[in-house]
């Protein structure tokens, strides 16, 4: 990298850290929140990134972890902003405080609540898993049905945790602040952002040692790492637990500024989209988790906004397009002079068109010409994104 | 012995929409290793043929044959899962072989494109353009050798595209002015009723049995054997066999894999729509109802080992059998006395919710176990 | 398509615009000296899209009508109505965040809102931001805010006088009650009132059952039903949407039908459901509104047409929950003209008191933001439509907290006093 580029992502970084700082005195609450509850996605996609992006281990049950930070921080706030017990028991005839909102009372332990429930649980199910080897798409599915285990379990308990209606925030009391105050919003959106920040430096410290590398070797065969003398089950399970965390603390963030914290967040959809966000920033750089999880919420609200239904489609499509034309996302795709390619192959078939047809003006002709010329003194750069998962078909003896 | 009746027949026939919805699964994912996750809207698809087959039957001229209109929705919805899982193949998931992570998610957005698809276009619109594919691929065959010999020249297959756009038109026109009920794009759920001889319980030695299960779980034994029966004693049958078990050498030997790939998918496929056709005798048919057994689908196909029809066969009626048992609250019937801490906890997952909660927990502990499934596939591996 | 029949549309009403400038009002058409943009806020896709867009449209229908009488008149001055249409999609946190952005964009009013959870998320946003909603749907009762008017019914204007009817007076009168629900609060309390109201009259219930709101598997309940009723009865049925139809296609096959003594009492089948699942297999089964589409008035009959017309969909159906969407655009437009102003506060005091007549009949806003309307019985015909059995006498007046509940008793809602008597307070 040389220095003129290092000068201008300076310039990126300030403009960014100068917008995030003044934004809460120039936009009304209601968008402010929007953009807190992104920049709190794009703690759970840091995650989703970590382990998918690099390790390889496609979870579809982050919904889990993130949901549960959630409840964690809902339930505290419920718990202490009214007097006996919260209002919602009282439709069920609910007398008396199931036994595990008891410890929620407590501030110190919801703090660790936050985080440490959803990072034990993530332990377990992925030390269980890797432990007994079960990789891959398997991993997959396995962690798609924890997911509806979680939301068919609180979805159907009315009694205990107020089931689907799931539990608001913005009438409870934080330390003595109304939550859905505009001031605490404000107080949210900057813990939000400095949240993302050290989040971001942690993952980044992580990747950028030895243990990054092994990371990647994982994804691109285990088996290798394995008769390297490398144990993948421990690794794996640190990442996996990494990520719990970074949901649940997500999570956390998300449902102050969200307003509510409801079962729904553990459809599958919801986690599936996670994937969609570090998918087009560029899987397996972290900086493109962060912006994917920010721009995509936000072109999502603006295109339902505008058209409702026409986000599914566009959705999709995202799908389709970042596992066949765009694998490494916007951010690899930059990295790997995606532009400056792209720009070449338009010329070469124009150039090509033009040569065939003799139709266009003279103008034209010359630009090609010019792009053409220009494209061939730089070399055009192979993609060197690894393939995530080698062809690793069984051998069946029978 | 009455409640063991019970118990039997309703686990059968919860567990014979499982298999019937999983069987299509079982031989993409279990043969080819592909994952994918819009099978649901495969089923969705069947669903809705199903659906505009019945209103097609409503229409005078087919008035008199109302009462065997299910028999011929299942063919239709077959064909016309399959074209949509054959034009999928060929449009996405040929490329993405080898990438089964990559698979997931290119059908997971395929299958949101899918339920907005009938969300915002309508159903004659949507019958139409399938039909308009059938006819294209079906015409190509249909012209003599002579102009078939030169289908690769652009003209000729421009022009054998333009007679199967037309046809689309035609029925569009047709089905629109026809049956206004699909003239228009509608989210809303659909009405498929089931004809008079199919309704209502059906008795016998003083048990009374649903009729639409009965009909049910006869598509699902049917459909069963019949793959059973494809795929072991017909040439394509041995080949897929072939190529499942070892892709390369299958290649070596003259087996076009390519050929293999889409009729293994478009079969897949097809059985989904069959699928569709059982899942829209018992509920309702709306964009989302594919959503519902996507996932269950997937548990079954893993807990019966992958490539293994009648580990699916097996897991399936398992799952419906303990769904009943906890759902039903059969427990609770046969230990009236147990102590009242069992008791409770068993009143506690009595519920179809907590049921799932239970079994699908019980699915997880047991892949803890036996990863591979109830029967693992032999063979070495890397690992 | 969507897309293009829109662009289409809004071509059409450009055109009509111009059309209309260059006439120069003189054919009649009103023209405005103001304009007002209202909020309506429906889940446009997702699940619940199927229920909701029938309101969206309804509420449109409202505003054109409206705007086609002249629009609204405060003090002279005429108003035009626009509407801003937002997607809920079905998503009850979303509900909260778009209901937040609508009121900071300033709208009025926001008529929106089809399930509890959409209501109950988007309840704290109202009151904190001083916003307010209008709430078209039957609902449990329980709460009573001063920033959401609920036009749809309370439990004592539909479950009670339907539980009345059933034990005394139906086809199954004496027989034993059964439960069925889908898992959320509005069928929990429904049915906890209906199991208090069965003890106090004396009737005998010997089950209940939900169904989580994800499946779709009515078979386990279904068998349970076989089991606590053998020889027929009385099916109190809470369910939803698309689980209603499971639910009825399942047990006729199981012979749980009228000609066997088994009688269902539903109280979210209204005649858009009927159509979706099927008259065939509803026919003889109850429900309980307060307005049907088989109501034999000039109002009633005019509302059903204007619909179709609107639509134009010559098979479209009107239901109460429609109705009650209809009536609460005219109460809001009462409410202004009456209080003369947009400014929320003053329109919550004119609204105490505000009458409409509706295609039911007469309405009035009674102090705790509800609405009293009368109830109608109905058992459905091979048609699809309701036979209405009974009409209640009296207009009922809407009880909040409800009765039967032992927290609640004693207890009534009255915001023209928002100090002593505001939300819940000891009659």
């Amino acid at each position: 990298m040389n220095l003129k580029n290092l000068k201008a992502k300076n310039y990126i970084w300030a403009i960014i850290s100068f917008l995030i700082i003044i934004m809460p005195f120039i936009v009304s609450v209601s968008r402010l929140k929007i953009l807190g509850k992104s920049l709190a996605l794009g703690i759970v996609a840091l995650g989703v990134d970590l382990s998918w992006g690099y390790t390889g281990l496609l979870s579809l049950g982050q919904g889990i972890f993130f949901t549960l930070g959630g409840y964690a921080i809902a339930m505290y706030l419920q718990l202490n902003s009214s007097i006996g017990l919260p209002n919602f028991f009282s439709l069920y005839d609910v007398k008396s405080l199931p036994f595990f909102w008891e410890p929620f009372r407590s501030t110190y332990f919801t703090f660790f609540a936050i985080w440490l429930i959803p990072g034990l649980l993530a332990f377990l199910l992925g030390y269980l898993v890797f432990r007994n080897r079960i990789k891959g798409v398997y991993f997959s599915i396995l962690t798609q049905a924890a997911l509806l285990v979680f939301y068919n379990g609180i979805n159907s308990q009315q009694k205990l945790i107020n089931g689907t209606n799931g539990l608001p925030t913005p009438n409870t009391k934080l330390f003595g602040y109304l939550v859905g105050d505009p001031t605490t919003q404000k107080f949210f959106f900057y813990i939000t952002a400095i949240l993302l920040l050290l989040s971001y430096l942690f993952c980044k410290w992580l990747v950028s040692k030895r243990f990054g590398r092994i990371l990647i070797a994982i994804r691109d065969d285990e088996a290798r790492v394995r008769f390297s003398g490398y144990n993948p089950v421990v690794y794996k399970t640190i990442i996996f637990t990494v990520a719990g965390i970074l949901a649940g603390i997500s999570g956390a963030l998300f449902t102050v500024q969200a307003d509510l914290i409801s079962p729904q967040y553990l459809l599958p959809p919801f986690s599936i989209e996670m994937v969609i966000w570090v998918a087009v920033g560029g899987r397996g750089t972290l900086i493109g988790a962060v912006f994917g999880a920010f721009f995509v919420r936000l072109f999502a609200s603006l295109v339902s906004s505008a058209v409702p239904g026409a986000w599914l489609f566009i959705q999709g499509g995202l799908f389709i397009l970042v596992v066949t034309v765009l694998p490494q996302g916007i951010v690899g795709w930059m990295n790997e002079n995606g532009p400056k390619t792209l720009l070449i192959d338009i010329s070469l078939k124009l150039d090509n068109f033009e040569k065939n047809f003799k139709l266009l003006p003279l103008p034209l002709k010359n630009l090609i010409k010019f792009l053409v010329k220009k494209s061939l003194t730089f070399s055009k750069k192979s993609i060197t994104y690894p393939k995530l998962d080698h062809a690793g078909k069984e051998e069946v003896e029978l | 012995m009455e409640l063991f009746v019970d118990i039997l027949f309703n686990g059968i026939s919860f567990g014979s929409v499982y298999l019937i919805a999983a069987l299509g699964l079982a031989i993409v994912f279990g043969l080819m290793g592909v994952i994918n996750l819009a099978h649901g809207e495969l089923i969705m698809v069947g669903a809705y043929s199903t659906f505009v087959t019945q209103l097609l039957f409503k229409e005078p001229f087919l008035k008199p044959f109302f009462g065997s209109y299910i028999i011929v929705s299942i063919f239709v919805a077959f064909i016309f899962s399959a074209t949509v899982g054959i034009l999928l193949e060929r449009l996405i998931i040929k490329r993405l072989y080898g990438n089964p992570l990559e698979t997931l998610l290119g059908t997971w957005g395929v299958s949101l494109f899918l339920q907005q698809f009938v969300r915002s276009f309508s159903l004659s619109f949507g019958t139409s353009v399938i039909i308009s594919i059938i006819s294209g691929v079906s015409l190509k065959n249909i012209f003599p050798k002579s102009i078939k010999e030169r289908f690769n020249e652009k003209y000729i297959r421009l022009s054998n595209w333009i007679i199967p756009i037309f046809i689309g038109i035609l029925s569009n026109n047709f089905l629109a002015t026809n049956i206004p009920r699909i003239r228009r794009p509608d989210s809303r759920l659909v009405d498929v009723t089931s004809p008079k001889w199919m309704r209502g319980p059906f008795e016998i030695y003083g048990e009374s049995f649903p009729k639409t299960r009965l009909v049910i779980i006869a598509i699902t034994v049917i459909s069963v054997i019949a793959v059973l029966i494809f795929l072991n004693l017909t040439e394509w049958g041995i080949r897929i066999r072939a190529v499942t078990q070892n892709r390369s050498m299958s290649e070596c030997l003259g087996i076009s894999t390519k050929k293999v790939d889409t009729i293994t998918f478009g079969i897949g496929s097809g059985l989904a729509g069959v699928a569709g056709v059982a899942v829209s005798l018992l509920g309702s048919v709306g964009p989302d109802v594919g959503q519902l057994y996507i996932v269950p689908c997937f548990m079954v196909v893993v807990l019966g080992g992958v490539g293994n029809i009648l580990g699916t066969v097996l897991a399936s009626f398992g799952i419906g059998i303990l769904t009943d048992i906890f759902a039903s609250g059969r427990l609770l019937t046969l230990f009236p006395n147990a102590p009242s801490f069992v008791f409770n906890t068993l009143n506690f997952f009595s519920t179809s919710s907590m049921a799932v909660v239970l079994i699908f927990s019980l699915i997880v502990i047991f892949l803890q176990f036996k990863p591979q499934g109830l029967f693992p596939q032999k063979g070495r591996t890397v690992e | 398509m969507r897309i293009s029949r829109r662009i289409l549309a809004g071509l059409a009403t450009a055109s009509l615009a111009i059309t209309a400038t260059s006439c120069g009002g003189g054919s009649g058409s009103a023209s405005f000296d103001n304009e007002i943009t209202v909020g309506i806020l429906h889940s446009l896709s997702g699940v619940m899209s199927i229920s909701e867009k029938t309101l969206v449209e309804t509420e449109k229908m409202a505003i054109a009508e409206i705007n086609a009488a002249g629009g609204i008149n405060i003090n002279g001055e005429s108003y035009k109505i626009n509407y801003f249409v937002e997607d809920g999609a079905s998503n009850w946190p979303l509900f909260a965040e778009k209901a937040g952005q609508m009121i900071d964009a300033g709208y009025p009013v926001i008529f929106g809102g089809w399930t509890s959870a959409s209501r109950d998320a988007m309840e704290p946003v109202f009151e904190s931001k001083k916003g307010f909603l209008y709430y078209p749907i039957q609902y449990e009762g329980r709460e009573c805010s001063n920033n959401i008017m609920y036009t749809g019914a309370t439990p004592n204007q539909q479950s009670e006088p339907a539980t009345d009817f059933m034990l005394n007076r139906s086809e199954a009168a004496g027989k034993p009650f059964f439960l069925v629900g889908s898992d959320y609060v509005f069928p929990r309390t429904s049915n906890s009132i209906t199991k208090a109201q069965l003890k106090a009259i004396g009737g005998e219930w010997v089950g209940e059952e939900y169904l989580d709101l994800s499946s779709n598997e009515v078979g386990p309940i279904i068998a349970k039903i076989k089991k606590a009723l053998p020889r027929g009865g009385v099916i109190i049925n809470t369910l939803n949407g698309a689980q209603n139809v499971a639910f009825f296609k399942q047990i006729q096959d199981e012979g749980i039908t009228p000609e066997n003594g088994y009688y269902v009492m539903s109280y979210s089948i209204a005649e858009e459901e009927i159509k979706t699942i099927g008259p065939e297999f509803l026919e003889g089964h109850y429900a309980a509104w307060n307005y049907m589409m088989a109501i034999d008035t000039p109002a009633s009959k005019t509302f059903a047409k204007n619909y179709k017309k609107f639509t134009k969909d010559p098979d479209a159906v009107v239901a109460d929950p429609q109705e009650s969407a209809y009536n609460m655009v005219y109460l809001w437009k009462a409410a202004v003209e009456k209080a003369g102003t947009f400014e929320n506060a003053e329109v919550r005091k004119a609204l105490v008191g505000t009458t409409f007549d509706a295609p039911q009949g007469p309405i009035e806003v009674m102090p705790n933001h509800h609405i009293s309307q009368k109830v109608r019985i109905g058992q459905v015909n091979s048609e699809g439509q309701f036979t209405i059995l009974e009409t209640s006498d009296d207009i009922i007046k809407p009880q909040t907290w409800n009765q039967f509940i032992k927290e609640d008793k004693g207890f009534a809602c009255d915001w023209t006093d928002p100090v002593n008597k505001g939300q819940k307070y000891k009659l």
